[in-house]
């Protein structure tokens, strides 16, 4: 439970972290958090020969709020973006999902930026990211690109990030006026992997859906955003039209998702999770959409617990897996 | 601990408890291994070494982080305040038995919050940052607060109560109502 033996190297700069990773190649590791590379490292699951730690680099360590985005840098740790006002009031989905980050002696350390990297499909940023059409900044020895999240992420634990290449940011867009958001996610332990969760955003206009969204974790491969507006669309909360609306997009995640089974949950479990999860998130994000500025948030709504009493929505055929 | 010669060795300086701390050690030294190895500070126990057990949990500038999940060169010239630091806090006081203990630690050794005290160091230390944060905590509230930590004796039951009663005292200490018992 030890790492093998490494070279370390703490460059003070964006461009000497990118030359050291030039020069290694894919013998080298971004080391910023940690907190996903280090177990793998101690784990001995991995065992690069070199690690670029960039925690002494200046200038990654800002949330800054713009229009159209909120910019979160490399260095920016889950738990300062999680308590970051400025950026709940931009958008108040990253708070609602960072909650659901591990616990918070892990989100101490764990950054926002390296978890996207880390592309692990439990994790609930790379969702986040993907449900705000958000952006990678990656600065690179030919200068620096921005990778679209739908470019970016490539598969489990695999982006399109090169090997000499550092993510130095990622922006999260805003949504529009009238956008209310909400996160929730199941896990056998509080602040263990999820079993299954999910991101939604609902656009209300003139007090009927204008758009609906959502994304997942640990249900598909790689982050994906499903449009729920052609279940939703028109449709005003709460109506009588509203419940077989709910009903129509959760057939349409069921036939969205494709969950693999393991030991913690079979996949057909995880595909009824996260469809009842979803049911439980669309209202609450129609109903902030309509509450200005979209700031009913409570630290229960967001985390799902699993009640051992019997629940109608969990006693189906297949359900009972505990 | 004798090292393979190859390893190239990095001079690591960090303030645990106040007190500043210097070592020479590969880059793979966990903080952990470096407060117990070469510091010898063997308060700070390792359990999981994955970040799951939360038995290794120092305070880094403050704030609770896993040890075992950092590098000890990473750590260079911050501060880490260990389980061993505690007693010193402004709010620790001598209790009947002798001990300096915090608030924290007092009301784990009040409400039988340990039973063979593998894991009480991690949660000493996170239940003290986290009652600086939220002074006055529900029992949900500290429920969630010691959720990523790990206790295979307790049950927990007497672990929410004592981080209950640590706020108690911990107010108590704040107002000076017992601020005579410092000798």
């Amino acid at each position: 439970m030890k790492p093998a033996p490494f070279e370390h190297h703490a460059p003070l700069t964006v461009e000497q972290a990118v030359a050291v990773l030039t020069e290694v190649g894919h013998d080298g590791k971004v080391l910023a958090g940690g907190q996903s590379l280090i177990p793998i490292l101690n784990m001995r699951l991995a065992s690069p020969a070199h690690l670029v730690d960039i925690n002494r680099v200046a200038g990654l360590d800002t949330v800054e709020v713009t229009p159209d985005a909120v910019r979160v840098g490399a260095l920016v740790r889950h738990a300062g973006l999680e308590r970051s006002e400025s950026a709940y009031a931009a958008l108040p989905l990253l708070r609602q999902a960072l909650v659901n980050v591990a616990h918070p002696a892990i989100r101490n350390r764990g950054t926002t930026v390296g978890s996207i990297a880390h592309a692990d499909a439990a994790g609930e940023m790379p969702a986040i990211l993907a449900l705000t059409d958000g952006v990678v900044e990656v600065a690179g020895p030919t200068g620096s690109r921005e990778i679209a999240w739908s470019d970016f992420f490539l598969g489990a634990l695999e982006t399109s990030l090169a090997a000499e290449e550092l993510a130095v940011a990622v922006r999260f867009g805003r949504l529009p006026a009238g956008t209310g958001t909400a996160f929730t996610e199941a896990a056998r332990r509080h602040g263990d992997y999820a079993m299954a969760g999910v991101g939604v955003t609902v656009t209300v206009t003139d007090g009927v859906v204008s758009g609906a969204r959502a994304s997942f974790v640990s249900v598909t491969d790689v982050p994906s955003v499903l449009d729920l507006g052609p279940a939703l669309g028109g449709v005003e909360p709460g109506s009588g039209a509203w419940a077989s609306a709910l009903d129509d997009a959760a057939e349409a995640v069921r036939d969205h998702v494709d969950p693999e089974g393991d030991i913690h949950a079979s996949a057909d479990y995880r595909r009824m999770l996260v469809t009842e999860l979803t049911r439980r998130v669309l209202p609450q994000a129609a109903d902030r959409a309509t509450t200005a500025p979209n700031a009913a948030f409570d630290r229960e709504s967001a985390v799902t617990t699993l009640s051992s009493t019997p629940n109608a929505a969990f006693g189906g055929e297949g359900a009972s897996d505990d | 601990m004798t090292e393979t010669t190859s390893e190239t060795l990095h001079d690591v300086t960090v303030t645990v408890n106040g007190v500043r701390h210097s070592a020479a050690v590969p880059a793979r030294r966990l903080l952990s291994d470096f407060l117990r190895h070469d510091l010898e500070l063997t308060g700070t126990h390792v359990g999981c070494e994955h970040g799951v057990c939360g038995a290794c949990t120092v305070l880094v500038d403050g704030q609770p982080m896993r040890s075992c999940l950092m590098f000890a060169v990473t750590a260079q010239d911050h501060a880490i305040t260990t389980v061993e630091g505690l007693c010193s806090a402004p709010d620790a006081r001598v209790a009947p038995t002798g001990e300096s203990m915090n608030p924290v630690q007092q009301a784990f050794a009040e409400c039988h919050g340990l039973q063979c005290g593998f894991c009480t160091p991690g949660f000493l230390t996170t239940v003290t940052a986290y009652l600086e944060e939220n002074p006055s905590p529900t029992s949900e509230e500290a429920r969630e607060a010691i959720s990523g930590n790990l206790c295979r004796c307790t049950g927990y039951q007497n672990i929410v109560k004592s981080v209950l009663r640590a706020a108690e005292i911990k107010a108590e200490r704040a107002g000076g109502a017992s601020g005579e018992e410092q000798s």
